[in-house]
């Protein structure tokens, strides 16, 4: 129906984490409760957060995407959706599950492989990751009829052997970043294959476009500000031009959290995706269509783990201080113990556990570059985040100790 | 008759005592408030009348044994940031700010010194007692406005304070003029009695050492120890672990990074010990941080800053109690822990370790020596056992009688002080 020749990837990523509450060494060995913060107003409190952010970005941004789906029939995207995120949405906020699945069942809508709990496990254990990534296929398969295809790791944690394990997995494609000192002088803006595989194919981040809309978009020091749908479609075409895809991956918060809608980031969107449609030759992708539609144009190489964040683009924000990698060796060590029991509570609050966002609030590199302010967390400190999910790592050795018989206090 | 009647003559009147403290319990920040609580008590048995003035305005409900004056309308000053233990902040905005600058330390200062002042006319003293940097000022000025002797009552001096590092020079100069001027000098320890002769120049004959008591008879309220508040680590003592334990202010004084890492060794010679930091304070962060750079924060637990039960639950879940300090004119907190039936191992810098035989002691600075003794403690119960039984023996018999005894004699005798 289409004579487009190119096109762009938008995936947005859908992820709430279960924040630790306040966890005392009073609260250790006594509640096994971590994740229900008692204080209605706290940033802990899952469910206050949730409910702020269903209002701020998933309701008004799943009726504007459904809206789009509608006009233009050429528009696409595809999502991840974390199982922290499902499952706080069915307790929560059933609507917003429901318009998931509207937007699913227009058949636009792809939905990605990852891990169930967002978590790094990776880097960490095979076998645990492996059960996560079946965990949330059956999730997405009961939820949204659908079976993932494409696979993104979390934060986009990216090297040769996930790359290796995806192929022999079955996948048809990975996502990653596109950052320039792996790139060199080739362009994100095309399909390409990772190293050492054989039928996957990767797909890379332009995180220049991507960051005008998820990071620079309302900022008003930004020399482009304010940035119009007209300018952002000069810069899409341009950069598309003798290229095939512009792979534009971010936050799903972006639209209304990150960025609010008195930013004017949804009407801008709305703009947007008419404007670059408006040329014959552009269109949208899903990650499965950009695959098809594409052959790779040469192999990429990334031994070393590559993700989105930061200027470093490495895993510094979640495993970079002593605290983090100290709080995850302890988490990883009790993997046999806890499976063992198959008490299904224990399992999943020690799977919980996991998410990336824990280790992320006990990051203090920004204090080392003395930018507290670039310190997103519900908590006052690392310090406190890490103490608490220190108590909480002691409690899961104690109900191991009490109620299995199995591990010691000790670790 | 002559001297000898008037002295009872005197006894029989009440000695007046007018004490110039900066703290009293509930509303302190620390042991200076339990100190002066616990003597203005033995004294007002010793049959003195006391007015005792704080800096603040709150109800001390328990107190009903002396008068307490507020110099000032504000609320506890822990609470800004100016308590006792406060002041290493803001403290060269000097004269020209007015006295209403209220939240300053030097502000609250003046008013408390205008307070006085207005208290001297009204009411005549036999004694003023004043207690470290904080009132000397206005210990000096009581003095030069009523003629009566000026004890100081040295708690902590500004070396013990800045753990080694240099401190406060108006702090210094006011500690100075405040020793020169005191007609009598009580240092808690003998460290303090030396650091008064040796770093301040005063002469030695004005200073006497009356070290500090516990009041076990205030710990009487019906307290039971519950094994439920620190579950977790009763558990690691159902498997054989030994709860090492430091009750304190999480500030360099207090010497803290010496016993995490002396702790650090001690667990590589012996992994089943435990340590329970209770307390907060500005080192806290670096204390978490140097924990899990040595690779043991699942053995390190911080509670934060308790009270009541949680803090008396501190003491009876520990085996051991570790006084780390760099400089600690006494240390109450190990009797503290005595009374709650804990082994003691205290540094050689810690004033209270004078009054104490059944202890282990080391240098502050000797973590070897530190976790050479955990180790000890750690791997032997007969040591352990001896150690906690027989150190509670003895630190009952510390008793604030004797102290207000003391001090009451110290009130008679003769002024060799300076005339201001």
């Amino acid at each position: 129906m289409s004579q487009a020749t190119r096109g762009i990837t938008l995936y947005l990523h859908v992820h709430q984490p279960l924040r630790v509450r306040d966890y005392s060494v009073f609260e250790t060995a006594n509640d096994h409760n971590y994740f229900n913060e008692p204080d209605t107003l706290s940033e802990r409190n899952n469910k206050n957060v949730f409910d702020k952010v269903a209002n701020k970005s998933y309701r008004p941004m799943n009726a504007l995407l459904e809206k789009l789906l509608t006009v233009h029939e050429d528009f696409k995207l595809s999502l991840s959706i974390s199982g922290t995120f499902l499952e706080q949405a069915e307790m929560w906020a059933p609507d917003v599950i429901e318009s998931f699945q509207r937007l699913v069942n227009t058949g636009r809508v792809e939905i990605l492989s990852e891990t169930y709990y967002h978590s790094l496990a990776f880097f960490y254990s095979r076998t645990e990751f492996e059960a996560q990534v079946e965990a949330h296929k059956t999730k997405i398969r009961e939820l949204f009829g659908v079976d993932t295809r494409v696979f993104r790791n979390t934060e986009l944690a990216y090297n040769d052997s996930l790359a290796r394990w995806a192929d022999e997995y079955g996948f048809k494609g990975i996502l990653a970043e596109g950052w320039d000192p792996i790139l060199d002088w080739r362009s994100p803006n095309f399909v390409y294959q990772p190293e050492g595989t054989n039928n996957i194919a990767l797909l890379l981040k332009n995180y220049k476009l991507s960051d005008d809309l998820a990071f620079r978009f309302s900022n008003k020091e930004w020399q482009e500000w304010p940035l119009t749908a007209d300018t952002y479609t000069e810069w899409t075409n341009a950069a598309v031009h003798n290229a095939k895809v512009i792979n534009l991956f971010m936050d799903y918060e972006t639209f209304g959290e990150h960025q609010w809608e008195d930013t004017g980031i949804f009407t801008f969107f709305e703009a947007f995706v008419g404007r670059w449609l408006s040329n014959p030759e552009n269109t949208f992708y899903t990650v499965s269509d950009a695959i098809d539609a594409h052959q790779p144009v040469g192999t990429i190489s990334m031994p070393s783990t590559v993700t989105w964040a930061d200027s470093e683009r490495d895993l510094t924000a979640w495993l970079g201080n002593s605290m983090q990698q100290e709080a995850m060796r302890y988490l990883y060590a009790l993997e046999a113990d806890i499976l063992r029991t198959n008490d299904l509570e224990l399992i999943a609050d020690w799977r919980k556990l996991q998410t990336s966002d824990h280790a992320y609030y006990m990051c203090t590199k920004w204090f080392t570059d003395g930018d507290v302010h670039a310190y997103f967390s519900p908590y006052e400190s690392p310090y406190d985040a890490f103490l608490y999910y220190m108590n909480v790592i002691r409690d899961l050795r104690w109900r191991l100790h009490e109620t299995h018989r199995t591990g010691g206090l000790r670790g | 008759m002559g001297a000898a009647w008037r002295t009872i003559a005197h006894y029989r009147q009440a000695m007046k005592i007018l004490m110039l403290g900066w703290e009293l319990p509930p509303h302190n920040s620390g042991g200076l408030g339990v100190a002066c609580y616990h003597l203005s008590k033995a004294l007002a048995q010793e049959g003195a009348s006391i007015d005792f003035v704080v800096p603040y305005s709150a109800k001390h409900e328990n107190i009903d044994f002396m008068n307490i004056h507020a110099a000032t309308k504000l609320s506890p000053l822990h609470k800004f940031g100016v308590g006792a233990y406060d002041h290493s902040f803001d403290i060269v905005s000097e004269p020209g700010s007015e006295v209403n600058d209220a939240k300053n330390i030097r502000g609250i200062q003046r008013h408390y010194v205008k307070y006085i002042e207005r208290l001297v006319k009204k009411k005549r003293f036999d004694a003023i007692h004043a207690h470290d940097w904080l009132t000397m000022e206005a210990g000096i000025r009581a003095k030069q406005m009523t003629d009566a002797p000026l004890i100081v009552h040295v708690h902590a001096t500004e070396f013990d304070r800045a753990g080694g590092n240099k401190g406060n020079p108006l702090i210094h100069e006011i500690e100075y003029q405040g020793l020169m001027i005191a007609d009598r000098i009580v240092a808690v320890s003998d460290i303090t009695r030396r650091i008064i002769i040796e770093k301040y120049g005063i002469p030695a004959d004005k200073v006497e050492v009356i070290h500090n008591a516990i009041d076990v008879t205030s710990f009487d309220d019906g307290y039971e120890y519950d094994r439920r508040t620190y579950r977790y680590l009763e558990g690691l003592h159902g498997e054989g672990y030994t709860i090492i334990s430091s009750v304190t202010r999480f500030t360099i004084q207090k010497g803290l990074e010496y016993l995490v890492r002396a702790f650090a060794k001690a667990s590589e010679k012996n992994d089943r010990i435990a340590l329970l930091l209770v307390g907060d304070g500005e080192q806290r962060d670096q204390l978490i941080s140097l924990a899990s750079e040595l690779n043991i924060s699942d053995k390190i637990f911080f509670t934060g800053f308790v009270r009541g039960k949680q803090w008396r639950d501190a003491y009876s879940v520990s085996d051991v109690f570790v006084l780390s300090s760099v400089s600690e004119p006494f240390g109450l907190a190990a009797l503290e822990a005595a009374h709650h039936k804990t082994a003691l191992i205290l540094t050689k810098q810690s004033g209270v370790g004078e009054v104490l035989s059944n202890i282990f002691r080391y240098d502050f600075w000797d973590i070897d020596r530190l976790a050479d003794q955990i180790v000890g403690i750690a791997t032997s119960d007969a040591l352990c056992s001896s150690l906690k039984d027989n150190v509670s023996s003895e630190y009952a018999k510390l008793s604030w009688q004797d102290v207000a005894k003391k001090c009451m004699a110290m009130y008679q005798k003769p002024r060799i002080g300076v005339f201001a």
